[in-house]
């Protein structure tokens, strides 16, 4: 870092404030940082401190449902935790999650040095943060929302106690998607217009196609539920009556626009784990992937389709047989490029030479649980079926499989392989292990018996369940294994802490990897890449190591790909962005607004004020 | 065009993979992303035009002064073309004028809203009068809350070519507020005709 400074010069005092250098130390430097490194393991840390939180609520939801009858919590109170459980786990988890990746991944696996904005990367972060501590500000504030993830309308508008949690909802909501949307500006720019020269469209990794349709299903469907929050909070603030059927409006409006967000909104959450599956496949099986372009393909034939498919949420609703019948084939339809996947993936595996380690585990554990939830999903779609299945545990366990068999497990995966990037240390394979078959084992004796429950009639959401009606057994079991996951994320945090004070250097590619992001040192330099690599093959990076003979055997390239880095160590180091206090000034002015909107319109005020402040700062920084 | 020093922090500076700026593609996509916000709006506005009891907002439209309203907005696409075109020309005092005039322009629609607004409710239709009266509200709004964001930004760029922060290098910059004037321009003249001008079926 010492040398770093030599090449810069004093910034030419010119905006409000002094910008930061790259020298600052601590805190400070964190605070304004705009390297999209940093924030991705801001976003990371930051998603892994919800996840604990959320966790924990659903620990809570467990233990109330242990048994019938259950005093562990009120009414009242389990409404708010199973409501903010889920909030917790989409917007607050598994997004921040992909993310994290984002930031981290795109721009070294497209051989770039940073995102395209990164300062407006440093705002994403920020408003996300804000948006999340706002959401849980409510539990001191007046109440925690008590409607559900969807918050349905007018239940959620005008038949609660109170409504001040559904005014966090829609406020909380709506300032991390300002932070989704702008991240997704940001996303999209960068890799259309950031790629490494030679890395056209179809050289990309797989990674960063689904990278690009996650971020573009975020850029068109958050104005979507932006639209529908504003109405909600309109409806409960400054009384409206878009959902009050009493006075003309419409509830079902608020359950069309939620799911035309939602649905493309479960492929947001799944995508980039799929992306990630698809980078550890390769690796772990030592061959291409299989079926590249059908994979691209139908990554982004789900990105269109997600859009079609937005009604078989609400089968039950009475929308009538045309609508139900159109939704529900277009339903089954979606699985086909799902399907393609699946065994596009099992493709890449037949016939590898198969390492298992603690990725590869999560990788195919994703896949099978994930196959699982996929069916539990088809069978949805069926509408008869669906009218027995709606609001009853077979739905909570279909998402938690896609989601938490999905998601999760995906996201554990590349936690765990690209570790290194992060550290230069492997995390622990024993403990990593372990971890997998732990949470394996937790996650299917907690969630297949809500499959039983739900066809038994189970329903959701109620806080308290009567005995001798065949529930008593399994929602036992169902308890028992979420103390199990919990035991798991235990070994896992126990993983990252030994690691870091125990861990062996990682060298630069432990995997013996296939993308370009591992062809330099781990972990990570600020810089990225010393030089912007020139990329000439799909998986860049293993064929500068490896060649094929004349029977197909793999030959390891002798000289040059793995000594470029000693080879180009006269390079000057490349000129990096400044930190910057700014982002952090503007994202705070959100959360002003919504306490200004719930309690005093002064509180707003000053929010504009620090906008503004915040957006002139930016806009006047001096820019070296 | 582009290649100037201020843009080096956003990479701009640097040959991008489809040679178009990173902050013009971005634009581009924001608006798109905007598309879907006035669609969904436009949209509740249709489903609810005729909802709820009482007056509705056909009810209260003045055509002859909401076609006024918007052929000064519609002028002031053609002064943000001008403002950009003395720029590229290096005429950045013309370029301070036809940005003062697109701003003035734009503040002569913003006054005109307010004064309709004032009137609707003055007749009646109140933001929360019914479903209706939320929704046109909501939707014209929300278009009034964006060029209200544009004028700041014009008369920033005023502000800050007067304090010779900017000049002829920083073209782009008009030419992305530019991008977004005429978008919000261009969803007006979607929201006049199918919001003011489309009848509304009787039932």
């Amino acid at each position: 870092m010492a040398t770093v400074t030599e090449h810069l010069e004093t910034p030419a005092y010119d905006g409000p404030f002094r910008r930061p250098t790259e020298t600052q130390k601590g805190i400070v430097s964190w605070l304004t940082t705009v390297d999209h490194k940093r924030i991705g393991i801001l976003y990371g840390c930051t998603a892994l401190l919800f996840f604990l939180i959320g966790g924990s609520e659903a620990l809570l939801i467990r233990l109330q449902l242990a048994h019938p009858n259950g005093h562990v919590l009120t009414a009242e109170q389990y409404n708010q935790i199973f409501t903010m459980h889920g909030i917790t786990m989409i917007f607050l988890v598994v997004m921040p999650l992909g993310a994290a990746f984002f930031n981290y991944l795109i721009p070294l696996m497209i051989g770039a040095r940073d995102v395209a904005f990164p300062r407006l990367n440093a705002f994403s972060y920020w408003t996300f943060l804000f948006g999340g501590l706002f959401l849980y500000s409510s539990f001191f504030l007046g109440g925690a929302p008590q409607c559900g993830w969807f918050c349905y309308a007018p239940l959620s508008t005008m038949g609660l106690p109170t409504t001040i949690g559904t005014l966090f909802y829609a406020i909380g909501l709506q300032i991390t998607g300002v932070a989704s949307l702008v991240a997704s500006v940001n996303f999209v720019t960068t890799i259309i217009n950031m790629r490494a020269p030679g890395m056209s469209f179809f050289k990309m990794p797989m990674f960063i196609w689904m990278s690009l349709v996650t971020n573009f299903l975020l850029l068109f469907a958050m104005p979507v539920i932006a639209v529908a929050l504003f109405e909600l909070l309109f409806d409960t603030a400054f009384g409206t009556n878009f959902f009050n059927p009493a006075q003309g409006g419409d509830p079902v409006l608020w359950q069309h626009m939620f799911w035309m967000f939602g649905h493309p909104e479960v492929y947001i959450l799944i995508l980039p784990a799929m992306g990630i599956v698809s980078e550890v496949l390769p690796t772990f099986s030592r061959k291409p992937l299989f079926g590249y372009t059908f994979v691209a393909f139908s990554g982004v034939a789900i990105g269109f389709m997600g859009w079609g498919v937005w009604a078989h949420h609400m089968f039950a609703v009475g929308l009538g047989p045309i609508a139900n019948s159109a939704f529900a084939i277009s339903t089954m339809f979606i699985a086909v490029p799902t399907g393609v996947k699946i065994f596009n993936w099992l493709g890449t595996m037949w016939g590898g030479k198969i390492s298992f380690t603690t990725p590869m585990l999560f990788s195919v554990g994703f896949i099978t649980m994930f196959t699982i939830g996929g069916l539990s999903g088809v069978t949805h779609s069926i509408v008869p079926s669906d009218y027995q299945q709606t609001d009853t545990y077979y739905i909570v366990a279909h998402f938690h499989y896609v989601l938490f068999g999905g998601a999760i497990f995906g996201l554990m995966s590349g936690i765990y392989y690209w570790y290194p990037k992060l550290t230069g240390k492997l995390l622990s394979e024993k403990l990593g292990k372990t971890h997998f078959w732990i949470m394996l084992i937790g996650f299917n004796v907690t969630f297949a018996p809500f499959h039983i429950l739900g066809l038994q009639g189970m329903a959701r959401r109620y806080y308290r369940y009567p005995a001798h009606q065949g529930f008593d057994f399994w929602n036992m079991v169902s308890t028992i294994g979420s103390f199990i996951i919990a035991f798991s994320i235990l070994i896992f945090l126990i993983n990252i802490v030994l690691t870091k004070f125990k861990g062996k250097p990682s060298g630069d590619d432990p995997w013996d990897a296939r993308t370009i992001e591992w062809s330099i040192p781990n972990p990570t330099p600020h810089y990225n890449y010393l030089e912007i690599p020139v990329v000439h093959e799909r998986d860049d990076w293993w064929h500068k190591k490896y060649s094929e003979d004349e029977q197909g055997n793999l030959v390891p390239v002798v000289a040059g790909a793995s000594d470029e880095a000693v080879a180009h160590a006269e390079h000057a180091e490349p000129h990096m962005p400044k930190p910057s206090y700014w982002p952090l000034v503007a994202a705070a002015a959100l959360p002003l607004f919504g306490y200004g909107v719930i309690f005093q319109w002064a509180l707003g005020a000053l929010g504009a004020v620090v906008l503004l402040v915040g957006i002139y700062g930016w806009a006047m920084e001096p820019v070296e | 065009m582009t290649t100037e020093a201020i843009a080096v922090e956003e990479h701009g500076a640097h040959a991008t993979s489809t040679g178009l700026d990173n902050r013009k593609l971005a634009m581009w996509a924001f608006l798109g992303s905007e598309c879907l916000l006035f669609g969904a709006l436009i949209s509740g506005y249709l489903l609810y035009r005729s909802k709820g009891v009482g007056i509705k907002p056909h009810n209260v439209y003045d055509i002859p002064y909401t076609s006024v309203s918007s052929f000064v907005l519609l002028m002031s696409s053609l002064t943000m073309v001008l403002a950009l075109a003395a720029i590229q020309r290096n005429e950045e005092r013309k370029m301070r004028i036809w940005l003062t005039a697109t701003a003035l322009l734009g503040m002569t629609f913003i006054g005109g809203q307010v004064y309709e607004f004032t009137s609707f409710v003055h007749e009646g239709l109140s933001l929360s009068a019914n479903p209706a009266s939320s929704a046109f509200f909501l939707l014209t709004g929300f278009h009034g809350t964006h060029v209200t964001l544009g004028i700041i930004m014009l008369l920033s760029l005023v502000g800050l070519s007067l304090a010779g922060k900017i000049g002829p290098k920083h073209a782009l910059y008009v030419e992305l507020i530019g991008l977004y004037w005429h978008f919000v321009d261009i969803v007006w003249v979607v929201i006049f005709t199918v919001v003011y001008l489309m009848p509304v079926p009787k039932h």
